[in-house]
């Protein structure tokens, strides 16, 4: 899937998300939803400091493997990191008091949405594709219809 | 007046003490392991102070 429509389709299902960044292994944003060029170029730098100080925290404490999921929680809102094994990652802040669990799930199948369009003649052993939300024409599906899909 | 001014000191230590509780940075790793970093910590409010900028960004 496209990452601007994985992105659309988080932000449209999660009302928690305020703000989300995509961004492949060196940095580089795949979709986003912060429109102003200088704002996103600080927020992207912000994440990497953010991973960089996450990641050695990490390390210092033992934590086993590289660092998958970052959760910071303040009373202003929360600032949500998920990475994947290809190294795409993705970033989104919420408003304050978000449902953690939700928020971490949206965030994980955006990610998997893109990792799992598979290019032709490959992908029949992996699980089953994402049940998403893409192919419905105007690209809105009904809510009925999407929590259907996202549940199975 | 004086009780004005105790409600309103005594929302600001409420507030302080909730803020507190409330900050908090979790960690998990691929192995499925993962640490909690409690606001008042060096290490927690390093990623917090971070974690607001991007939040003022995000406004």
């Amino acid at each position: 899937m496209d990452a601007a429509q994985a992105l659309a389709d988080l932000t449209e299902i999660s009302s928690q998300v305020v703000q989300a960044v995509i961004l492949e292994q060196d940095g580089a944003p795949l979709a986003t939803t912060i429109g102003e060029p200088t704002l996103l170029s600080r927020f992207v730098s912000g994440v990497e400091r953010l991973l960089e100080e996450a990641d050695a925290q990490a390390r210092t404490r033992g934590l086993g493997g590289t660092l998958s999921q970052l959760e910071a929680t303040t009373l202003e809102g929360s600032v949500f990191v998920v990475r994947n094994d290809s190294r795409r990652l993705i970033a989104a802040t919420t408003r304050p008091d978000p449902t953690v669990g939700l928020v971490l799930y949206d965030l994980k199948r955006c990610l998997a949405c893109l990792d799992e369009a598979p290019p032709a003649g490959e992908g029949e052993n992996d699980v089953e594709p994402p049940a998403p939300l893409v192919s419905h024409p105007g690209g809105r599906a009904p809510a009925a219809q999407r929590k259907v899909d996202s549940s199975a | 007046m004086v009780l004005a001014a105790g409600f309103f000191a005594g929302s600001i230590a409420y507030r302080r003490r909730t803020a507190r509780r409330i900050d908090r940075v979790e960690l998990y790793a691929e192995d499925g392991s993962m640490a909690s970093l409690a606001s008042g910590s060096p290490e927690a409010e390093r990623l917090l102070a971070l974690a607001r900028v991007l939040l003022s960004l995000a406004r």
